[in-house]
C-alpha cells in the first residue's frame, strides 16, 4: 500500500517536471552544446567544413584585426561593470540607506526610485538617445538653461562620452534594483543588534560599516554577481543607443555587439562568421561561468549567520 | 467491407498524386513584408499565365531571413525561389552549394543585364551566377527644392560652387545638410554619395586592376575634402546626430541637402508628400569632371537547386527576369529594376536611372565585405575618427589599405 503510494507520487512528480525538463535541454542546454560543437568547426557561409580544433579560439584570442578587437571589446565590459558598481550599486547602497532611515519623503522616493526599473530596456535606450540628442536633446538644452552652453556635447558621438553616456543610462534605469535589495537586507537586521550600536556610539559611519555593511552582505553578494553576469552579457542598451559597430570608431564596442556581430554578421561587415562567433560566444560564457562562480564562493564565506 | 476502405485508399492517393503532378506548388520567399501586396499582384499575373503552378509567397524580417533561410535551406526544406543578398552576402548561400546556377540557356534574359548588375550575383568562388537582380541602389545627394529655388541656388557644377551653396544655406540660417554621422554605416553613405566625383573613375580603374590603393592622392584629396564639408556644413554635433535624426531634418525642411541613397527617395516621399525634391551627382573640383553615383545591387531572386518543381521554379525565375515584371516591379514599388528597357513614372527615378548609366560601383560594398576587416567597418570607424579630430586623410588611407591587405590580394606586397 505504502509503496504503491510512493510510486504514484513519484509518477506524479515525473510527469510536473518532464515538460520543463524537455523544454530547458531542448531551447538551452542543446543550443549550449551545439555552440560548442560549432566553435571547432570551419565555416564557410552555410556549409560546415572541416574539424579544426581550437583554430576559431586561436582567430579570436590572436589573429588581427580580431585579436585586437576583443582586447578592445573586453576592456570595454571591465570598464562598464566597475563604473555601473560604483554608480549603480554604490548609489543603490546610499539611496537604500537613506530610505531604511526613513528620511523625510521615504515613501514616495521608495517607489519611485524602482520605477524606471520596471521600463524595457528598449524603451529606457530609446529614451535616453532622444535624450541626449545634440540638437533636441533635454540634457543639451537643460545645460543651456542653466547658462553651462560651454558644456554641450554630442554625447553618443564622441569616444571620450559615448561610453560613459551608456552607462549613465543603464544606472539610471536599474538603480532601484540593487536598491531594493539592500532595502530588504537592511530591513532584516534585528532592532537588538541595532538598539546595541546606539548604546556604543551615535556615529553613523561606525554604524554603516560595523554593522550595516557586514550585515547586508548576503545582499552584496546577489546584487554584485548579477551585475558581474549583466556587465559581461552587456548588449540591448548599447545596440539601442550606438548600435552594432559601437559606434563611434568602436569606442563603445563590448563583447555582446562583437559576438553578434562576428556570429550573424552586420550590414557593413564581412559575411558571418559562425565558427568564430562560437568560440566568442564559447569564450564569454566560460568566462562569466567561472568568474561569477568564483564571486558567489568567496562573497558567501564573508556572510555572517545571524 | 475492408476492400471497399482499401480500395478507397488507394483511389484517394492516386487521384491526389496526380493532383500533385498537375498543380506545381512553389513556395517563394522574400524579406520584403512591406511589398506583400505587391508581389502578390506579381503572382497573380504569372499564375495566370501559367497555369498549373502556383506561388506561395512568405516573408521574414529582414534581420532574420539570413538565419531563417540558412536553417531551412540546411534541413532540405528551403523555399523554390527565394530573395538572397548580393556580393558577400550571396557567397554565404551560394557557397553552400543551396543554388541552381543560372545562366543564359535556362534564363535567357540574364544576356540583356548590365555586367555590374550580374556581377552582383555572380560568387567569386566559382564564377557562377545563382540570381536574377533585382533592385539598384545610388549614392548621390538629394536636395530640397524650394529652399534651393528660395535662396537662390540651382545644382551645383563644381565643388566649389557646392561650398558656396552650402555657405549660402548656413548663412540664411538652413542647415546644408541634414546628415549625422552617429550611425557608423551612415560615414561611408555620405562620402560616397559626395566625393565619388572627387576620387574619379580613374582611381576607381587603376584601384580595381591592382594599379591604386586607398593611399592615392586621389583618394586622399576626397577624404581632404569630406572632411572639409562634413566639419563647415553638416549639423552642430554632428558626430552625435544618427541616421533616424537626419532623415527627419531633411523631410521635416529644416535642411537643404541630404548625403544618402536613392532608397531614400520613396520614403522621404512618403513621409513628406508636400516636400519637392531634386537630385544630383556631388560635382568634382571642375565642371568638366564627370559626375558620378556610386550605384551596388540589393538582392536577386535564387533557385533552390533542389527544388522538387525545377521546371515550375524556373519558369517563375524567367518571368522575375522579365521586362513585364520589372515594369511592375518599378512602378509598383518604386525601385530601380535593373532589368534593360524599363521606365520610371517618377521624374526622380528616370533620373536616378539615368545616372546609373555612368555610375561607378559602390566601392566598399561592392569589392571589400568578404572577409574581416572589411573596407566598410575600416572606411567608416577611420572617417569617425577623422571627424572627431583624431586621424588624417593619409592615415585613413594607411589604415584601410593595410587592413584589407590581410584578405585582398592585390594589396599584398
Amino acid at each position: 500500500m505504502f509503496t504503491k503510494q510512493l510510486t504514484g507520487r513519484r509518477l506524479w512528480i515525473a510527469a510536473l517536471i518532464m515538460p520543463p525538463l524537455v523544454f530547458v535541454c531542448l531551447f538551452i542546454v542543446y543550443p549550449i552544446i551545439s555552440a560548442f560543437a560549432y566553435a571547432f568547426f570551419e565555416w564557410s557561409g552555410l556549409a560546415r567544413g572541416d574539424f579544426v580544433w581550437f583554430e576559431n579560439f586561436h582567430k579570436v584570442l590572436f589573429v588581427e584585426p580580431f585579436a585586437s578587437r576583443t582586447v578592445n571589446a573586453f576592456s570595454h565590459n571591465v570598464f562598464v561593470f566597475f563604473a555601473l558598481m560604483v554608480f549603480q550599486n554604490g548609489l543603490g547602497f546610499v539611496l537604500a540607506y537613506f530610505l531604511w532611515r526613513e528620511l523625510p519623503g521615504f515613501r514616495f522616493h521608495r517607489i519611485a526610485v524602482f520605477l524606471p526599473v520596471v521600463l524595457s530596456t528598449i524603451v529606457v535606450g530609446f529614451l535616453w538617445r532622444l535624450f541626449f540628442h545634440p540638437l533636441f536633446g533635454p540634457v543639451n538644452a537643460g545645460l543651456k538653461a542653466l547658462g553651462l552652453g560651454f558644456l554641450t556635447q554630442p554625447w553618443l558621438g564622441q569616444d571620450t562620452t559615448a561610453l560613459w553616456s551608456i552607462v549613465f543610462a543603464n544606472a539610471w534605469h536599474m538603480v532601484g534594483f540593487p536598491t531594493l535589495v539592500f532595502l530588504a537586507g537592511m530591513q532584516r537586521i534585528p532592532g537588538e543588534v541595532l538598539d546595541a550600536v546606539r548604546m556604543e556610539t551615535q556615529s553613523e559611519w561606525v554604524k554603516i560599516t560595523k554593522i550595516v555593511w557586514p550585515l547586508v552582505a548576503p545582499s552584496a553578494t546577489v546584487v554584485f554577481t548579477l551585475l558581474f553576469v549583466g556587465a559581461f552579457n552587456w548588449f540591448e542598451l548599447p545596440y539601442i543607443m550606438v548600435g552594432l559597430e559601437g559606434s563611434p570608431h568602436g569606442s563603445t564596442d563590448v563583447l555582446g555587439l562583437y559576438f553578434y556581430r562576428t556570429a550573424f554578421g552586420n550590414q557593413s561587415g564581412a559575411p558571418p562568421d559562425f565558427g568564430a562567433g562560437s568560440a566568442l560566444a564559447v569564450l564569454i560564457f566560460l568566462f562569466i561561468a567561472i568568474v561569477a562562480g568564483t564571486l558567489t564562493i568567496r562573497m558567501r564565506r564573508r556572510e555572517i549567520e545571524l | 467491407m475492408k476492400h471497399f476502405v482499401l480500395g478507397a485508399a488507394v483511389l484517394a492517393g492516386t487521384a491526389l498524386s496526380t493532383f500533385g503532378a498537375m498543380a506545381q506548388e512553389l513556395n517563394f520567399w522574400t524579406w520584403r513584408a512591406e511589398d506583400k501586396a505587391q508581389y502578390e499582384q506579381y503572382i497573380d499575373t504569372f499564375e495566370a499565365a501559367n497555369p498549373g503552378i502556383t506561388v506561395t509567397f512568405s516573408s521574414y524580417e529582414s534581420t532574420n531571413y539570413f538565419s531563417a533561410l540558412s536553417t531551412s535551406l540546411t534541413g532540405g526544406t528551403g523555399p523554390d525561389v527565394m530573395m538572397v543578398r548580393s556580393y558577400g552576402g550571396l557567397e554565404t548561400i551560394s557557397n553552400g552549394g543551396f543554388l541552381l546556377p543560372l545562366d543564359e540557356t535556362n534564363v535567357p534574359a540574364l544576356a540583356g543585364f548590365s555586367p555590374a548588375a550580374i556581377a552582383s550575383e555572380t560568387s567569386r568562388t566559382d564564377g557562377k551566377t545563382y540570381a536574377i537582380p533585382f533592385a539598384s541602389q545610388t549614392m548621390l545627394v538629394i536636395y530640397n527644392k524650394d529652399l534651393f529655388d528660395q535662396h537662390g541656388i540651382t545644382e551645383p557644377q563644381t565643388w566649389d560652387e557646392l561650398l558656396a551653396a552650402s555657405e549660402k544655406l548656413k548663412a540664411a540660417g538652413v542647415m546644408p545638410f541634414a546628415n549625422g554621422t552617429a550611425t557608423a554605416w551612415q560615414n561611408e553613405s555620405t562620402f560616397h554619395a559626395l566625393t565619388a566625383s572627387t576620387f574619379g573613375r580613374a582611381f576607381y580603374e587603376d584601384m580595381i586592376a591592382g594599379k591604386a590603393d586607398f593611399t592615392d592622392p586621389r583618394y586622399i584629396e576626397a577624404l581632404t575634402k569630406y572632411d572639409e564639408i562634413s566639419t563647415k556644413y553638416f549639423p552642430e554635433g554632428f558626430v552625435g546626430l544618427d541616421y533616424p535624426s537626419a532623415q527627419q531634418l531633411f523631410i521635416s525642411g529644416l535642411a537643404g541637402m541630404f548625403a544618402g541613397g536613392s532608397f531614400e527617395l520613396a520614403s522621404f516621399a512618403t513621409q513628406n508628400p508636400s516636400l519637392n525634391m531634386g537630385i544630383f551627382a556631388a560635382p568634382g573640383a571642375t565642371a568638366e569632371d564627370e559626375k558620378l553615383g556610386s550605384i551596388y545591387f540589393d538582392g536577386g531572386y535564387a533557385v533552390n537547386a533542389t527544388s522538387k518543381h525545377p521546371e515550375a521554379a524556373l519558369k517563375f525565375a524567367n518571368y522575375l527576369a522579365s521586362l513585364e515584371f520589372g515594369q511592375a516591379f518599378a512602378n509598383g514599388l518604386k525601385n530601380i529594376s535593373p532589368i534593360p528597357g524599363v521606365t520610371f513614372e517618377s521624374e526622380l527615378l528616370q533620373e536616378v536611372s539615368e545616372m546609373n548609366k555612368t555610375a561607378i560601383p559602390y566601392i566598399m560594398f561592392v569589392h571589400f565585405r568578404y572577409a574581416e576587416p572589411s573596407g566598410s567597418a575600416l572606411l567608416q570607424a577611420e572617417i569617425q575618427k577623422m571627424s572627431a579630430g583624431q586621424q588624417t586623410p593619409e592615415g585613413i588611407g594607411k589604415v584601410i589599405t593595410e587592413g584589407v591587405a590581410a584578405w585582398y590580394e592585390p594589396f599584398q606586397k
